[in-house]
């Protein structure tokens, strides 16, 4: 296999969302020395990107972007450390920590964003669900965060949002770490009000809001 | 005469029940389920189940869920507020509430959504209190003027001071149990009446896949415990949050459902329980959840089913729409889920005035969706014989230019068997116009306004008032809210 087919059957594999592919040729480009660089340059990236432009296409639905997410997901962390070992810097989108609110364990559209927000070059903290709102906190200030995303599916968990950005605002942290909202009973008024930075309806959408906060 | 036929519908073939139980029954014995909630755990242990403390996963033998079953009640009665009026629960008994709980409210005026107040939620209850196919009335809208700490016993004090039908409620937090309980308690006089005539159900929903939060779980209990029917709320969504094929959510539906109900009859043996749900069809474009899915409903409609195949009173969400206006997918959704859940002889049908996924409530929707509830009890009182012969007596003396309208048997029996919905546009085009081209929204604001108008709220005395007013007041400033919004009427 030539380095064309070769990169051609990077893109399949995160286009079908097969993770053993993807992460078995991650593993080969380790083992044979490859430009790993250049794999994920030309390989791993193309097939995120075209798995998105299918998705805005109408093509793809969301298990066909989840699952091409986590494949891109699991190929990144076998190769991370290799990519450190020789210094190759890729180019973080940023860093979020991510969670959902106290009270509320439902974590589906959380996972959904975290997932592709990781897949689109994010360094994701997971917290999980049910998560106390001064762990956001303490966790942004730990890694240097550049957002916290907040989501909340219960219409009484979602005023989690708004103490977090109060407790943010008592703590002079406001400003230092962007907040994006999100969640069945969020919108863009809610974010308005409790005055968050960002909110996407979406998990696609979430890249962009999240993409445009970090670049401000 | 020969007996009348109730119509019905039936999803599923006797052999997938099985199928689906015997699943369900594998799935709670083999990896059981989660309960975040110490009370809940210790029950299980005292009844013998294995316990893994530290990730607080219980699994549940065939046993004691056959136990559980047998000793849950077939059938329930709820009594009004005066505790005069009853209804039963349970067999094809269909009764038709509010859905709840909408965060918005579809504002009369403007026909956007908006954020509710207490006025909104008083007209609310007052509305569901005089339309007549509304048989209970839920407390299905939030307060932003009270703290929302406070807003699962508000919305209940609202509704108990507007309403006087029967109340599907529920807890926000573990402590909002108790002044809500004794709400109830204000209302019948003592504990004692109101677990021997249950006024309010208590909706508590499983978090999908197979776990109970320490809220719900606390609420199954706290409610047993003092006679208050439980209804489980089981609510996956297919592919995201349960697996994506209708028959693989029922499977953890069934699950869900039946771990809530052993919980309730460790609490109390012989705790009413409602098998209910709000599962849904994931929409695997928007990441959303509708309602008005025709999947959603079907899955709706083979629970309940399930739910019969155990003998158990049965609830289900559905005829309410995902449409964010009252347009025609708000009509369309919610006319197929009313028909279809009263063909299903699902007992409790929460839905009613509902919009955009159970954000928002209309109260025009509320009127329109009245009518459709009337269509649908007709529907299921099914096609009678009311007399013998049929129609040979009237075709007697028949010739040319016989006519029906002005037969004795026109006047005796029209009303019986046609009813006559109020808002529903059957009038000649020219007429129609000359009305002013109204779309059914804007005869139901009118009929918001008319009724609203037309009938004073039915207020409880006035001791019963002060008493309510003081367990909220109390609940209030525990909670660092000082006082109440003014409540007009009062």
């Amino acid at each position: 296999m030539n380095n064309e087919e070769f990169l051609n059957t990077v893109k399949k594999a995160i286009l079908e969302g097969n993770k053993d592919e993807a992460v078995q040729l991650a593993q080969r480009a380790i083992t044979e020395k490859m430009d790993l660089n250049d794999i994920i340059e030309n390989g791993y990236i193309p097939g995120i990107q075209k798995v998105g432009q299918l998705w805005e296409e109408g093509e793809y639905f969301l298990p066909e972007l989840i699952m091409s997410a986590e494949c891109m997901k699991a190929a990144m962390k076998i190769m991370q450390p290799e990519l450190e070992k020789a210094q190759i810097d890729v180019h973080s989108a940023g860093t979020v920590v991510i969670g959902t609110v106290e009270g509320d364990i439902h974590d589906i559209g959380k996972n959904l964003v975290a997932s592709i927000l990781s897949a689109n070059g994010f360094d994701v903290i997971d917290l999980g669900g049910d998560v106390k709102l001064e762990t956001f906190i303490e966790k942004a200030e730990e890694v240097s965060a550049n957002l916290i995303c907040l989501s909340a599916l219960l219409t009484t968990t979602m005023t989690g949002q708004k103490k977090l950005i109060e407790i943010l605002k008592e703590k002079g942290l406001y400003g230092r770490f962007k907040v994006m909202v999100g969640g069945a009973p969020v919108n863009q008024k809610w974010a308005d009000d409790i005055g968050a930075d960002g909110y996407s309806e979406n998990a696609l959408t979430a890249v962009s809001v999240a993409k445009k906060l970090v670049e401000k | 005469m020969i007996k009348t036929l109730r119509p019905k519908l039936e999803l599923l073939g006797n052999e997938l029940i099985q199928k689906i139980i015997d699943e369900a029954y594998s799935i709670l014995e083999n990896q059981g389920v989660f309960i975040e909630n110490e009370e809940a755990l210790d029950l299980f242990r005292e009844a013998g189940m294995e316990v893994d403390a530290s990730s607080q996963r219980v699994r549940i033998t065939a046993k004691l869920i056959e136990n559980s079953l047998s000793s849950t009640p077939p059938s329930l009665k709820m009594y009004d507020r005066n505790g005069e009026i009853e209804y039963l629960l349970g067999g094809d008994e269909v009764h038709f509430d509010p859905g709840s709980v909408a965060v918005t409210i579809l504002d009369s005026e403007t026909q956007q959504e908006r954020k509710a107040v207490t006025n909104d939620l008083i007209r609310f209850a007052r509305l569901t209190d005089c339309l007549e196919h509304l048989n209970f009335q839920s407390t299905g809208i939030l307060s932003t003027d009270v703290s929302e700490i406070v807003s699962d016993s508000y919305r209940l004090y609202i509704g108990l001071l507007f309403s006087k039908k029967p109340i599907v409620t529920g807890t926000f937090r573990v402590e909002g149990f108790e002044p809500m309980h004794r709400m109830l308690v204000a209302i019948r006089g003592s504990e004692k009446n109101l677990a021997e005539k249950p006024l309010a159900i208590f909706d508590a929903c499983p978090s999908s896949p197979l776990k109970w939060s320490n809220l719900t779980a606390q609420s199954l209990i706290d409610s047993a415990q003092v006679g208050i029917p439980s209804e489980l709320i089981s609510m996956g969504m297919t592919g995201a949050t349960a697996p994506v094929t209708i028959a693989g959510t029922l499977v953890q539906h069934v699950a869900e459902n039946l771990s809530g109900l052993v919980i309730c009859q460790l609490a109390k043996k012989g705790a009413p329980v409602i098998f209910g749900g709000r599962p849904v069809s994931f929409d695997m474009r928007n990441g959303t959840t509708p309602i008005g899915a025709i999947e959603t409903m079907m899955i709706d409609s083979a629970y309940a089913q399930i739910g019969k195949h155990f003998n158990l009173p049965t609830h289900s969400y559905m005829g309410m729409s995902d449409a964010k206006v009252n347009d025609a997918q708000g009509g369309f959704e919610t006319g197929i889920g009313t028909i279809l859940a009263a063909l299903s002889g699902v007992n409790v049908i929460s839905g009613a005035g509902i919009l955009d996924f159970i954000r928002c409530q209309s109260l025009e929707k509320l009127v329109i969706d009245n009518e459709i509830c009337g269509m649908a009890y007709r529907l299921i009182e099914g096609t009678a014989q009311r007399d013998d012969p049929i129609a040979l007596d009237l075709f007697k003396d028949f010739a040319a230019g016989t006519q029906f309208l002005s037969m004795p048997h026109t006047r005796k029996w029209y009303r019986d068997e046609h009813t006559f919905p109020k808002l529903v546009d059957r009038e000649p085009y020219d007429i129609w116009v000359s009305k002013g081209r109204k779309s059914i929204t804007d005869r139901a604001k009118e009929e918001v306004e008319s009724l609203l108008q037309k009938i004073p709220p039915l207020l409880p005395d006035k001791d019963t008032q002060k008493t309510l007013r003081e367990i909220m007041l109390s609940d209030a400033q525990r909670n660092d809210m000082p006082s109440l919004p003014e409540i007009d009427f009062l």
